[in-house]
């Protein structure tokens, strides 16, 4: 099934709010391999002046992944999950995650182009907390590849 | 002690900042599905990863930037201090049963601002000899 070019200029839905757990930061900053004592340790983040443990720099693609699911899952749009690829990634912040944030994802589809039976989708998610400030936008570029 | 301005400035373009290699197992994706709730069998079936033209389990291509970072937030201090940070995967990182896979690091001054206390931050980062991340690119302020 060809990708919809009307996806373009599309926004979804604001996701529900997630709220950022002090555990989930530890166990994401595990499993990318930190060693930077304030993504674990409490006192060490608060004496860099941060209110609880700070994530790391590609935390929020774990709020993307939230996004993507509606792009994954809006049957119009036509992506078959196992003929995706991650092209590139971009994460632009205003401020770092920390524990005890509640943020919500809101996704726009930048592009859509066709490449050669490829598509190419570029969505950006705006990540922003419960007051509307921007915390960080989570830029992504998926290629999905066509039946040949 | 995270990097303050006066550090930033003493830098010049090309400095080696940081540099790290990283040994990925099977255990490592596991561990990263988990945390990342991304669950694409492609990064533990061989049989899935096959049948869809892969040579066999590959990296999540965000753990590959995740980690990749790591370097560069031991040398400032404080992740914190990263505002922009933007990757193009360009091979994958295929990560065998028994002997996984090594991704090598290594992070240079890209380009420098020292009024305004901001630098960016090129890695070069390669596995099996090979580079697999294209246009890596993190931009970092000093404290």
């Amino acid at each position: 099934m060809p990708i919809n070019p009307e996806l373009q200029g599309r926004v979804y839905e604001k996701t529900p709010s997630y709220l950022v757990g002090r555990e989930k930061i530890r166990e994401f900053s595990r499993a990318v391999f930190s060693t930077s004592p304030l993504n674990f340790d409490v006192e060490a983040a608060r004496a860099a002046g941060y209110a609880d443990v700070v994530a790391p720099p590609t935390f929020a693609i774990v709020l993307q992944e939230l996004t993507l699911q509606q792009l994954i899952g809006d049957e119009d749009a036509g992506i078959e999950l196992s003929h995706v690829v991650h092209g590139d990634q971009r994460f632009s912040s205003t401020r770092p995650i920390v524990a005890g944030d509640e943020l919500t994802a809101t996704m726009t589809i930048a592009s859509v182009k066709t490449l050669g039976g490829n598509a190419m989708i570029t969505s950006e998610s705006r990540i922003e907390d419960l007051e509307g400030n921007h915390v960080v936008t989570s830029i992504s570029t998926l290629v999905v590849r066509g039946d040949a | 002690m995270s990097l303050d301005a006066a550090s930033l400035g003493a830098l010049a373009v090309g400095d080696v900042v940081a540099e790290r290699s990283f040994t990925l197992t099977r255990d490592s994706l596991v561990r990263y599905a988990g945390a990342s709730g991304d669950f694409n069998t492609i990064h533990y079936r061989d049989d899935i990863a096959k049948a869809v033209g892969l040579d066999g389990v590959l990296a999540h291509g965000m753990l590959t930037m995740g980690l990749t970072v790591q370097p560069v937030v031991d040398w400032l201090g404080d992740p914190g201090l990263i505002v922009d940070y933007q990757v193009r995967f360009t091979r994958p990182v295929y990560v065998d049963a028994d002997t996984g896979a090594v991704v090598s690091v290594t992070a240079k001054v890209g380009q420098l601002d020292a009024e305004a206390a901001t630098a960016r931050i090129d890695l070069v980062v390669t596995s099996n000899d090979q580079t697999v991340l294209g246009k890596a690119q993190v931009r970092v302020r000093a404290a």
